[in-house]
């Protein structure tokens, strides 16, 4: 077919429209991917954030940085199976490999500093399917919403003239966040957990579980340990920080040499009207709670060579039969955990752990090879 | 024997459906990496089945086109837009097959799960990597955007021959004629 001639006026008319077509296609994509809307909260907002209040560690995860990789197995009693089908759930074993680590702002920090306590669980089920939670030491959060937690780490952050936070700065979020103060003050009145192995493991967000019969609930859940807890007192961890600056990570290293670790898995059922949207609000204590099995940990590994380097915990990888809750925060870690994965990922050659520096670490690793 | 004049109905069916998938796709793409409210949650549960639909969709098309004859472009089209048109196609064809895969990869390098619906996923294909994560991740999202603009370019040149050359190309393509001649 050969092609009939237009007058140059409708064809300049119709290449106008041609292109209007493109570029109003274009604006939709350019729209879309936000680079209209620098206000948005977006992934690289939240990890810039944090960049800002922590500095950047080359190589190195943008939040609880400092960290140590642990292995064992989950022990389901199968009490679980009436809350969730997820397999993770049916009696037996399935693998488990984990992470402690603090949310401390730099691979290199001391132990000793305040701090999540943090304790992040990769359950491989034997369907294939990967269930992933990062948990703090805190039965509470301290923002509730992503925009919060921006604010939150920039009011804190050092001031670039002062290298301190501006006080006034702070205030001011503090002024306007009675949940972070509410926070803060647990953080001062709680003592200092001088082990990993002895802390409660909360997972901050509320879940959902659905059972076989598609009945759905919306739950959280905790991580009891069978260890007695001991503490440090708070005036010596100037001290402890100066002559063992990784005595929480030995202290793990330590025991996991010489016993696995156990935390019973229970799952607490919230009632009609309990918050599932937001982190600062705890569930009334008595709330019924299913014990439903069995964390061992037996073995650790330092980062530099161990599983739960090349990995990120995001609380939105769960198998079928776990699902998210309504709390905007769930959204906001997986997009911040991948974008920090992203960019640490592409840092290279990965910086050795403070770990591996650490003479009493490397012979109690040597020793239980 | 006559050439035809318009490509096989399967084969335009496959356009038309996988033109509404790819473009979807990539503003769920780039809409997804841009925020990290609830939103991102369901646009990255949906990115991850339509990429495999689209790899799979991708194969048969590819079957489909290489088993059937398709209709010639005009005569008098000058000789370098008729080398941009099939080097275009073959790039379209090249990131159809290369953006899925190293999607899948991707995740399978940074261990995350390739989970479609349900308990209903796929295995990795790749091992687990941080550094083969980061590059093949730059490298998914460089070929996103680069399918972007020759999708772009391929809708700017169709148009071309359908309003203003009126040559036929365009109507090889869009047309609800069951017959390819």
């Amino acid at each position: 077919m050969s092609q009939r001639l237009l007058p140059p006026a409708a064809v300049l008319a119709k290449g106008a429209l041609i292109g209007a077509i493109l570029v109003t296609l274009t604006g939709l994509f350019v729209w879309a991917a936000g680079w209209l809307s620098p206000s948005r909260v977006s992934p690289g907002r939240i990890v810039d954030a944090l960049e800002t209040h922590n500095g950047v560690h080359s190589g190195a995860r943008r939040a609880h940085e400092k960290g140590l990789c642990v292995a064992g197995y989950f022990q389901s009693n199968g009490q679980g199976v009436a809350l969730s089908r997820a397999d993770v759930f049916a009696p037996g074993r399935t693998p488990v490999f984990g992470r402690f680590s603090l949310g401390v702002g730099n691979p290199h920090s001391p132990d000793g500093v305040p701090g999540f306590h943090a304790l992040a669980l990769s359950f491989q089920q034997g369907n294939g399917e990967i269930w992933r939670t990062a948990m703090d030491d805190t039965p509470i959060f301290p923002v509730a919403t992503p925009q919060a937690f921006i604010d939150f780490q920039l009011a804190t952050a050092p001031d670039k003239a002062t290298g301190k936070p501006d006080p006034a700065r702070a205030q001011a979020y503090l002024a306007a966040h009675p949940e972070t103060r509410a926070f803060m003050q647990w953080m001062r009145d709680a003592p200092f957990a001088a082990s990993f192995a002895a802390s409660t493991y909360y997972s901050i967000n509320a879940f959902r579980f659905t059972d076989a019969q598609g009945q759905t609930r919306a739950v959280r859940w905790s991580f009891k340990p069978e260890a007695p807890f001991v503490a440090v007192d708070k005036d010596k961890l100037a001290e402890l920080n100066k002559t063992q600056p990784n005595f929480l990570f030995n202290d793990a290293l330590t025991r996991l040499a010489q016993q696995p670790m156990r935390w019973e898995l229970w799952v607490t059922l919230a009632q009609a009207g309990d918050p599932t949207n937001d982190a600062t609000r705890p569930w009334p204590a008595e709330r019924q709670q299913v014990d439903v099995g069995t964390l061992v940990l037996e073995r650790a590994s330092l980062e530099d060579d161990g599983p739960c380097r090349d990995v990120t915990f995001d609380p939105l990888i769960l198998p079928s039969g776990i699902a998210a809750s309504d709390d905007p925060l769930l959204a906001a870690r997986s997009a911040a955990y991948a974008r920090s994965f992203t960019r640490r990922a592409g840092e290279r050659p990965t910086p050795p752990s403070a770990l591996s520096d650490d003479p009493a670490a490397r012979s109690v690793l040597q020793g239980a090879r | 024997m006559r050439a035809p004049i318009r490509f096989s109905f399967a084969l335009r069916a496959l356009h038309w459906l996988m033109a509404l998938m790819i473009l979807a796709m990539l503003f769920i793409g780039v809409g997804m990496m841009s925020t990290a409210s609830d939103a991102r949650r369901w646009l990255y549960d949906l990115h991850k089945p339509l990429g495999v639909a689209i790899l799979l969709l991708a194969a048969l098309r590819l079957f489909v086109r290489l088993t059937t004859k398709a209709p010639p472009l005009p005569q008098d089209l000058p000789a370098i837009q008729k080398w941009a048109a099939h080097a275009s196609h073959a790039v379209l064809y090249f990131l159809m097959f290369a953006l899925p895969l190293v999607g899948w990869a991707m995740l399978s390098a940074g261990g995350y799960p390739i989970s479609l619906f349900g308990s209903a996923h796929l295995p990795p294909i790749a091992p687990l990597n941080a550094g083969l994560y980061a590059f093949l991740h730059a490298v998914h999202v460089s070929l996103a955007l680069g399918l972007f603009v020759v999708v772009l370019a391929h809708l700017g040149a169709a148009l071309m021959h359908g309003l203003i050359r009126r040559d036929g190309v365009f109507s090889a393509m869009a047309s609800w004629r069951r017959g390819r001649f």
